[in-house]
C-alpha cells in the first residue's frame, strides 16, 4: 500500500487534508494504472501485505476473495513436502514411540531440518519467514500421521516463536530464536498442580534479590516437551501480594542448577509427547531472564495461548481426518453379512456425516488462522 | 571439474493415484487429477545437486517440456535445490502428440544453448514407461550414455557410472559431456526444506517455446485405444501334481 507523508501548515484542518490525501492517493493510483495496467493495480491495492493471492479479479475488475481451501503454490508445497514427511517417515514409527512413550530423535532432527520448527520466524533469526496459516497446515499435515509429533511442531512454532518474536529484546531473540529453529524444543511452564484453569492462582514465585537478580521457587505440572527442551519459559511470581498482576514470564535455561525436570507422565494419547514435572528449586535467574514486562505475564499467557488454540484446533482437525482415512478403506474391505460394510447404508451415512463434519472444522480452523493473521477478531 | 548440469523434468500423475480411462477410451483422465514430478526425474535432480554440493558442479539447470502447469514442478526442483529453471512450454494439443523423439530434440536444443556438459534424466516416465528419452538425446547430440545408473562419479577422465542391467551390475567409464538417465537406487531425493522452498520463489524461470528451441512437433504416432487391464479371473485349485499336469495339458500350455 502506498505510505504517504503529508506536511501541512498549522492552520490547515482535517477536510484540507483529506482532500491533500485524496488527490496524492488518486495521483499514485492514476501513475500505477498508467504502469501497470487496472487489474494488477486494483489488485494490488487491495491485497494485504501478509496474504498472497488471496483474491483475483474477474473481467470487469472486481475483486472477489478465493476460497479459505485454496492455497498459494509455496502453501501447496510445504503441504506436500509434510505430508511426504509424514508418510515416509513418520508413519513407520508411530506404533513404536506410543508404545515407548519416546519421541524418536530421527523424528525430532528432521522436523528442524525441513524448517518446520521455524516456520513463521525471519530468516535473519534462522527461520523460513512464512506465515501462520502455514503454521497450521503443517500441523494439520503432521497430526494425520501422528498427534504426538503434531503438538511438538505446533508449541514450538504458534507458541514458544511467536513469544520471543513478539516480546523479546533483540538479545534475547538474537540468543534463542536461532536454537529454537535449528537445535532444540522449548516449554512453556504456566500450569501447577493447583492452577489449570485457574492460572492465575499459580504459586511458583521469583523473589528479586538485592543483587538484582530473581530466586525462583515452585513446581510446574504437565509441562510439554519438558524432558528434550533447551529453554524454559516460566510464568512465576514476583510479588504475590499483587495477585495476578506480579505474574511474569522468566526465561531459564536448562540446565540450570535448581532446574530439574521430573519422572515423565505415564498417558493414555499423545504418549510421544513428553509431559512432566518441572521443579524449580532456589533457581537463580537473572534480570535479563525476564520476557517482556515484570507483572505482565498474565497478559502474555491469555493473548499467546489464544493463537495457540488455533494451532490445537488444527492439530484435532488433522487427527480426525487421518483416522477417517485409515477407516474408510477398511470399511470397503472387512465383510459381514455377505457384504463389506461400507455397503451398509447406515455406515455410509456415519462416514458422511464425519467427513462433513471434519470439513467444517477445519473451514473454521483455517479462517481463524486467516483472521488472525490479517489481525481481525 | 565445474559442470553445468542439465536436468530433464516431467510433470506426470502423481504415482499414489488410482487412474481411470477417459471415456473416449483415448487416454487416461487428467483433469482435476494430482499431479507431481516423476520420481525418477527427482532422483535425477537430487543427483545433480549432491554433485553441486560435492563441488564437482557448478549450477544445476532444470528443464521441462510441457503445459503451463508444468511451472509447478520446475517449483518443486526449485525448492529441492536446483538453481535455475527452464520450461520449454507446450500447448495442450501439442502435448498430446509429445513422444521421446521430439522431447529428446528439444533437450538436444536447450543443452546446446546452456552449454551444458552433463545431462542426467530419469530412467523413464512414469505414465508411459518408454524408457527412449536419455538415448535419443544422446544420439541427437553424439554424445556418449549411461543409462539406468545405480552410481554415478565425476572422475578426471570424465564418468565411471554403474548401471543396472539385467544380469546385474555394469561398471562403464565415458568420457564428458555425456547423457546419463537415473535408476531407482541410485539416491534418495531429499525433502524441500522450508526455507528452500521460501527461496525457490526468488529463483529464475524462463518460458521458451518451440520456436525458440527450433524444433517442429510433428506428430508420428496416433493412440488407436487405451483400455483398462483385463480384470483377473480366479484361478483353479487341483489336488496333486498330476491334475496339475492334466490341467495344464488341456489348456494347451504343455
Amino acid at each position: 500500500l502506498p505510505r504517504f507523508t503529508v506536511f501541512c501548515r498549522k492552520s490547515s484542518n482535517m477536510a484540507s487534508i483529506y482532500r491533500l490525501l485524496n488527490r496524492k492517493i488518486l495521483q499514485q493510483l492514476v501513475q500505477s494504472v498508467y504502469k501497470n495496467g487496472y487489474r494488477s493495480t486494483v489488485c494490488s491495492s487491495h491485497l494485504a501485505a501478509q496474504q498472497q493471492r488471496r483474491s483475483c479479479s474477474t473481467a470487469s475488475g472486481s475483486i472477489h476473495p478465493l476460497p479459505l481451501t485454496m492455497l498459494s503454490e509455496e502453501e501447496t508445497m510445504m503441504k506436500d513436502m509434510v505430508r511426504k514427511f509424514g508418510e515416509e517417515k513418520v508413519a513407520p514409527l508411530v506404533s513404536s514411540m506410543d508404545e515407548a512413550g519416546i519421541m524418536d530423535d530421527g523424528i525430532l532432527q528432521a522436523l528442524f531440518d525441513n524448517g518446520l520448527m521455524s516456520i513463521e520466524t525471519t530468516p535473519e533469526y534462522g527461520g523460513s519467514g512464512f506465515t501462520f496459516f502455514a503454521s497450521i497446515l503443517a500441523i494439520e499435515e503432521l497430526a494425520r500421521f501422528c498427534p504426538s509429533v503434531s503438538v511438538l511442531c505446533d508449541l514450538q512454532n504458534t507458541l514458544l516463536n511467536t513469544i520471543f518474536t513478539r516480546l523479546g529484546t533483540e538479545q534475547q531473540k538474537q540468543k534463542y530464536l536461532p536454537k529454537l529453529a535449528a537445535e532444540y524444543t522449548g516449554s512453556f511452564c504456566l500450569s501447577e498442580a493447583e492452577s489449570g484453569s485457574d492460572a492465575f492462582a499459580l504459586r511458583t514465585t521469583a523473589i528479586k534479590q538485592p543483587d538484582g537478580t530473581y530466586l525462583m521457587n515452585g513446581t510446574k505440572m504437565w509441562i510439554s516437551s519438558a524432558s528434550h527442551s533447551g529453554v524454559f519459559l516460566v510464568m512465576a511470581n514476583v510479588d504475590p501480594t499483587k495477585g495476578y498482576k506480579g505474574i511474569t514470564c522468566f526465561i531459564v535455561d536448562a540446565g540450570t542448577p535448581g532446574l530439574t525436570v521430573g519422572k515423565k507422565e505415564n498417558k493414555l494419547g499423545l504418549r510421544a509427547s513428553s509431559t512432566c514435572e518441572v521443579n524449580f528449586d532456589n533457581v537463580k535467574v537473572d534480570a535479563s531472564g525476564v520476557l517482556g514486562e515484570v507483572g505482565k505475564g498474565y497478559k502474555y499467557a491469555i493473548e499467546m495461548l489464544n493463537e495457540g488454540r488455533i494451532g490445537i484446533g488444527a492439530q484435532m482437525v488433522g487427527l480426525s481426518q487421518g483416522c477417517l482415512d485409515a477407516t474408510v478403506p477398511y470399511l470397503h474391505q472387512r465383510r459381514q453379512f455377505q457384504q463389506p460394510l461400507y455397503g451398509f447404508q447406515a455406515v455410509q451415512h456415519a462416514v458422511a456425516n464425519m467427513a462433513m463434519e471434519i470439513e467444517a472444522a477445519r473451514l473454521l480452523v483455517y479462517n481463524s488462522a486467516r483472521l488472525q493473521q490479517a489481525r481481525q477478531p | 571439474m565445474s559442470l553445468k548440469v542439465l536436468v530433464g523434468c516431467k510433470r506426470v500423475i502423481d504415482y499414489a493415484v488410482k487412474i481411470r480411462v477417459r471415456p473416449d477410451k483415448l487416454g487416461v483422465v487428467t483433469e482435476g487429477v494430482k499431479h507431481s514430478m516423476n520420481p525418477f526425474d527427482e532422483i535425477a535432480v537430487e543427483e545433480a545437486i549432491r554433485l553441486r554440493e560435492a563441488k564437482k558442479a557448478k549450477e544445476v539447470v532444470v528443464v521441462s517440456c510441457g503445459i503451463a502447469q508444468a511451472k509447478e514442478t520446475l517449483r518443486t526442483a526449485l525448492a529441492m535445490g536446483a538453481d535455475r529453471a527452464i520450461l520449454v512450454e507446450l500447448s495442450p494439443k501439442e502435448y498430446e502428440i509429445m513422444t521421446p523423439a521430439h522431447v529428446s530434440k528439444i533437450l538436444a536444443a536447450v543443452a546446446k544453448m546452456e552449454g551444458s556438459d552433463l545431462i542426467i534424466l530419469g530412467k523413464q516416465a512414469i505414465d508411459d514407461d518408454c524408457n527412449a528419452t536419455a538415448q535419443m538425446t544422446a544420439a541427437h547430440l553424439d554424445w556418449p550414455q549411461a543409462t539406468s545408473a545405480s552410481k554415478v562419479e565425476v572422475t578426471d577422465a570424465g564418468l565411471t557410472v554403474t548401471r543396472e542391467v539385467d544380469g546385474g551390475l555394469e561398471v562403464i567409464t565415458t568420457q564428458l559431456p555425456a547423457v546419463v538417465s537415473a535408476d531407482l537406487r541410485l539416491n534418495e531425493p531429499r525433502y524441500a526444506t522450508l526455507p528452500n522452498i521460501m527461496k525457490a520463489k526468488k529463483k529464475k524461470m524462463t518460458t521458451l517455446s518451440l520456436s525458440d528451441v527450433g524444433v517442429e512437433l510433428k506428430e508420428h504416432q496416433t493412440v488407436v485405444s487405451v483400455e483398462e487391464p483385463p480384470v483377473r479371473s480366479a484361478g483353479i485349485k487341483v489336488k496333486d501334481v498330476d491334475s496339475l499336469i492334466a490341467a495344464l495339458k488341456q489348456a494347451g500350455r504343455i
